[in-house]
């Protein structure tokens, strides 16, 4: 009789079950990205262990260096996945914007300015890939895979030889390695502008993504399109935003790649789209959409350059299988995620 | 003989209706093209001492038919809104594979049958691979075949040491340089298996199975439709006839690029069943179409050669191809065609309509 009658306590109970009901599940869904880090840290350790010399001021700095490009393309690439979309064509357009790039720069014309136009490149490929799919209901994949084909053909007709920055090249200054602690020897702790680019790049992001309303939104086109513009939010102008910030930050991580490389050719970036879309998918992004954070993407993509440095360590790994152990950490992530997905349904 | 006009009209709206309607125009714009560049680009000569025709169109055939293998694999996992990512891995799997069993087992017909027997096998497994992480792990196909595509083509790395193998036997070149009554064996062999699987999903529920899971897994589900068999059936498909395109590719020149053979070509690929007109989110489906789209692909790789620019190049023309197609096939372009129309001529043909009707 009285089972209906709920004393304060009994509410408080529930609804603190039902919070921590909901924390737990959020703790689920980031499950994944958590792995990802758990991983990151027992790849340092095996590293550390099996061929030495890993936590070494150098080594991670070099981790850094060499990744800043990928942690910029994978971060552009979440928005994209979150939004339920995809965009291969951010490979080629690094290779249509460096070669521009290094071609401009040796005509003489300002860095700034070459830097610029680097970056707008990537935009404008951007901007088509979204009016594309938002005006002319291209679907993202053929959409992108157009400007993938568009961007690499371009960067063919340039040039197909690889090509050099002179080295007074005001570009090579973001590539400069900048000393912040001076260890023994060769173990210093270095940055290169590019890093500090990529850093920032990550911030924005992050802000942009977590904490307004564009961001919102974001999730809201991956939960569900037809939603997100029944509730009224702004889902033409944000899924042009998206790609916009995706090709913009193809753009800038072929600043950052050329200035770090000093050179360019027009087969540069070949496969990148997929490295990226793995370091999103590995940081936790689904890829049908709704879910993902920019922290995960970052630390998918530090777990790839961490698994190349161990596999040049290690020597005994023949290079030819490199690409099998990708495809399988790619797997049992995916696995991890679907596991998670199954157990939150139930 | 305003009927019969109209009927031709209607008979030609019925053309323009069909998806791939637009392929077969800019194959026939590519070749226009070549012919006002060198008047006898179409000319087919015979050449007595081979027994085979010798020319250009010939050339585009024997070059359309790998990626008429993909295309038509691609064409239906794609129409149970699925997409296989790794059939250029799978090609330079199955090369790989062939070449080294021929190197080991010489020159006999029947160590070229091997080959064949092994390339093939190795392909359905490979496409079972895939049925398995999408029908019964239930990973989205874009990612499963991802990681196959990856892995792969480390895989036909592992299986060669890294080398590109070359092997020499008779038979198994003769597949792809032979000619049969002048035609090249390979297209032959396409065209054949392009008939063979359109009959057999048109010819039998198949098809129309395939499409239901394509368009609503959950009432396929309830109308009986047995989806995980059916996507087994497709991605093993799939993955036997990327392994077909890669004994094609591999016999032409008798040696396996494990980094190259198949590279980028499930781009081409899925280029050619988005040409053809099916849909990418899966739901219908046409094979013709497929082969239509690898025709093209053919013709445009070979053009770009023709006319002198960089076959490096080719994919700026690709990209021109598909976003032309694209937009034709919008519906913001044909709502545009359409009220074009409908101002003027339109309204005078309905109105005779009308008439019959009242």
């Amino acid at each position: 009789m009285n089972t209906a009658i709920t004393t304060p306590s009994q509410v408080a109970a529930v609804s603190r079950g039902a919070q921590l009901r909901q924390r737990l599940r959020f703790r689920a869904a980031a499950l994944p990205t958590l792995a990802a880090l758990v991983i990151f840290a027992v790849m340092l350790v095996y590293g550390e262990i099996a061929y030495g010399r890993i936590f070494q001021l150098s080594t991670i700095s070099n981790l850094f260096i060499n990744n800043a490009h990928l942690v910029i393309l994978a971060v552009g690439l979440t928005f994209v996945i979150i939004s339920g979309g995809i965009d291969l064509s951010v490979g080629a357009i690094i290779a249509l914007s460096s070669v521009a790039g290094v071609m401009l720069a040796g005509t003489g014309m300002n860095a700034v300015l070459v830097i610029l136009v680097m970056i707008l490149i990537g935009s404008m490929i951007g901007a088509v890939s979204g009016v594309l799919i938002q005006f002319f209901d291209v679907q993202p994949f053929i959409a992108t895979l157009a400007m993938m084909f568009l961007a690499r053909g371009l960067a063919s007709m340039l040039s197909t030889k690889p090509l050099r920055l002179e080295d007074e090249s005001g570009i090579l200054v973001l590539g400069a390695k900048l000393k912040i602690i001076d260890g023994p020897k060769v173990n210093d702790l270095v940055i290169t502008p590019g890093v500090i680019i990529a850093l920032l790049v990550v911030i924005a992001a992050f802000v942009i993504l977590h904490r307004t309303r564009t961001g919102r939104t974001v999730y809201a086109i991956g939960g569900s399109e037809q939603s997100a513009s029944l509730m009224g939010l702004p889902v033409l102008r944000t899924k042009l935003f998206i790609y916009l910030a995706s090709g913009t930050l193809a753009g800038i991580a072929a600043v950052v790649y050329t200035s770090r490389l000093g050179s360019a050719q027009n087969i540069t970036g070949i496969g990148w789209e997929l490295d990226a879309i793995a370091a999103a998918v590995i940081g936790g992004t689904l890829l049908t959409g709704g879910f993902g954070f920019v922290l995960g993407s970052v630390v998918g993509a530090l777990v790839l350059g961490l698994m190349n440095v161990l596999i040049t360590r290690d020597g005994g790994i023949p290079p030819e299988a490199t690409t099998i152990i990708t495809g399988g950490i790619l797997l049992i992530f995916v696995l991890l995620q679907r596991a998670v997905i199954s157990r939150q349904r139930e | 003989m305003s009927q019969a006009n109209a009927h031709l009209s209607s008979g030609l709206k019925e053309l323009i209706r069909r998806p791939y309607f637009w392929g077969v125009i800019a194959i026939a714009l590519l070749l226009l093209v070549n012919s006002i560049k060198d008047p006898t680009y179409l000319a087919i000569s015979y050449n007595a001492t081979t027994g085979s025709l010798v020319g250009n169109i010939i050339d585009i055939l024997r070059a359309a038919a790998p990626i008429a293998m993909i295309s038509v694999g691609m064409c239906l996992v794609i129409a149970t809104a699925g997409i296989d990512l790794s059939v250029g891995s799978v090609m330079a799997v199955a090369g790989a594979i062939s070449m080294e069993f021929l190197a080991s087992a010489g020159t006999s017909p029947a160590a070229a049958l091997g080959a064949l027997g092994l390339a093939l096998l190795l392909g359905a497994a490979l496409g079972a691979v895939n049925a398995v992480l999408v029908s019964v792990v239930g990973l989205q196909p874009f990612i499963s075949t991802l990681v196959l595509m990856l892995a792969g083509r480390g895989l036909a790395k592992v299986i060669t040491g890294g080398q590109n193998t070359a092997a020499s036997n008779e038979l198994f070149r003769w597949l792809a340089n032979g000619y049969v009554l002048g035609i090249p064996v390979v297209f032959v062999l396409a065209v054949l298996i392009v008939i063979l699987v359109g009959l057999l999903v048109r010819r039998s529920a198949l098809g129309l199975m395939i499409e239901a899971i394509g368009m609503d897994p959950r009432a396929a589900r309830l109308a009986g439709v047995n989806r995980r068999g059916l996507l087994f059936a497709v991605y093993i498909a799939s993955g036997t006839l990327a392994a077909v395109a890669g004994i094609f590719a591999t016999a032409s020149v008798m040696t396996v690029d494990v980094s190259n053979t198949g590279y980028q070509l499930e781009m081409d690929a899925i280029l050619a069943v988005v040409i053809g007109g099916t849909s990418l989110a899966g739901g219908k489906f046409n094979i013709t179409g497929a082969a239509i789209g690898a025709l093209l692909i053919a013709t445009l790789d070979k053009t770009v050669v023709f006319l002198g620019v960089s076959s490096s190049a080719t994919p700026a023309f690709k990209a021109i191809v598909i976003v032309v197609l694209c937009l034709l096939q919008s519906e913001r372009i044909q709502a545009l065609f359409r009220s074009r129309r409908s101002r003027q001529p339109e309204q005078r043909v309905d109105a005779p309509k009308e008439a019959v009707a009242a």
